[in-house]
């Protein structure tokens, strides 16, 4: 086994083990949203996609 | 006197005034990160250093966010250890910015990552900044997201498989690209009220989908 591969797979296990507290805690106290919080998060994000799409097209 | 009117207005006011320094001071050391974290990329480029510095790299920046800044994030001691965090990442970058250099188009596809992140951050943060809406609901959505980005990407590295390497690059620049406006509206709104935490936070959603971003062009332009 290749042992970079053993310590990337170290530092994922870290990071997990970092964030699973904030994890725990937004899933506890995120606030309920709405449908047009949804839409106003959709809509940049859809964006972002198209944006992504456009370079990897031009590239 | 006492006058109940003006307390009702001006605690408002001086919340909005609070953000506004929050913001401003997350801008700047967020500037000046960045900066130095391309200035540590450019010389680990240069010095050619390896996949295994790289991976001591981001495991120094891993320890130092999760033990030294949360006991520094209130003191000036905080900037320093942002900045040594920041420049450890982009010491990191040496071996992949190396490896798109190698390639016909590779400076290309870093100059677009590049550009195509900072349109991101840009169009994301004035949209934040714009609509002034709270962005906290996406806190739990967000970060279950990222859970099974890293459960994809523990897989990934066993596993051979080039789809699932472009699903999570994909993944990751959507994701992050919410805790870009997540991030920003929380500051506005006051959820977060240290400027080193804020920009450590927003610091890494830039480079997270400037990685992506170097991966998704690098395989389209036939890497």
């Amino acid at each position: 086994m290749d042992w970079l591969k053993l310590g990337y797979a170290a530092l994922v296990i870290g990071l997990i083990i970092f964030i699973f507290p904030a994890v725990k805690y937004w899933q506890k106290n995120s606030p309920k949203a709405k449908l047009d919080d949804w839409l106003a998060f959709l809509l940049p994000i859809g964006l972002v996609s198209i944006l992504v799409i456009g370079l990897i097209w031009l590239i | 006197m006492d006058n109940p009117r003006l307390h009702a207005s001006s605690a408002p006011r001086a919340s909005a005034l609070s953000a506004n320094k929050v913001l401003r001071n997350t801008y700047a050391l967020l500037s000046a990160t960045l900066i130095f974290s391309a200035l540590m990329a450019m010389v680990s480029t240069i010095l050619n250093v390896g996949h295994g510095t790289s991976l001591a790299c981001s495991v120094a920046a891993l320890l130092l966010v999760w033990f030294v800044l949360p006991r520094t994030a209130n003191s000036a001691a905080g900037i320093g250890v942002v900045f040594a965090f920041t420049g450890l990442l982009g010491f990191g970058l040496g071996p992949i910015l190396n490896h798109y250099l190698n390639m016909a188009y590779g400076s290309e596809v870093i100059a677009t990552s590049m550009g195509g992140t900072a349109i991101i951050f840009l169009g994301l943060s004035a949209y934040a900044l714009i609509t002034q809406r709270d962005f906290s609901f996406l806190g739990g959505f967000l970060f279950a997201g990222l859970i099974v980005v890293l459960l994809a990407s523990l897989a990934g590295i066993f596993l051979n498989m080039p789809g699932l390497w472009l699903a999570i690059n994909a993944a990751v620049i959507l994701i992050f690209s919410g805790f870009i406006l997540f991030d920003t509206s929380r500051i506005i709104n006051g959820g977060v009220t240290n400027y080193i935490i804020a920009t450590t936070s927003i610091y890494l959603s830039i480079y997270n989908i400037f990685i992506a971003l170097l991966h998704l062009l690098g395989f389209a332009s036939n890497d």
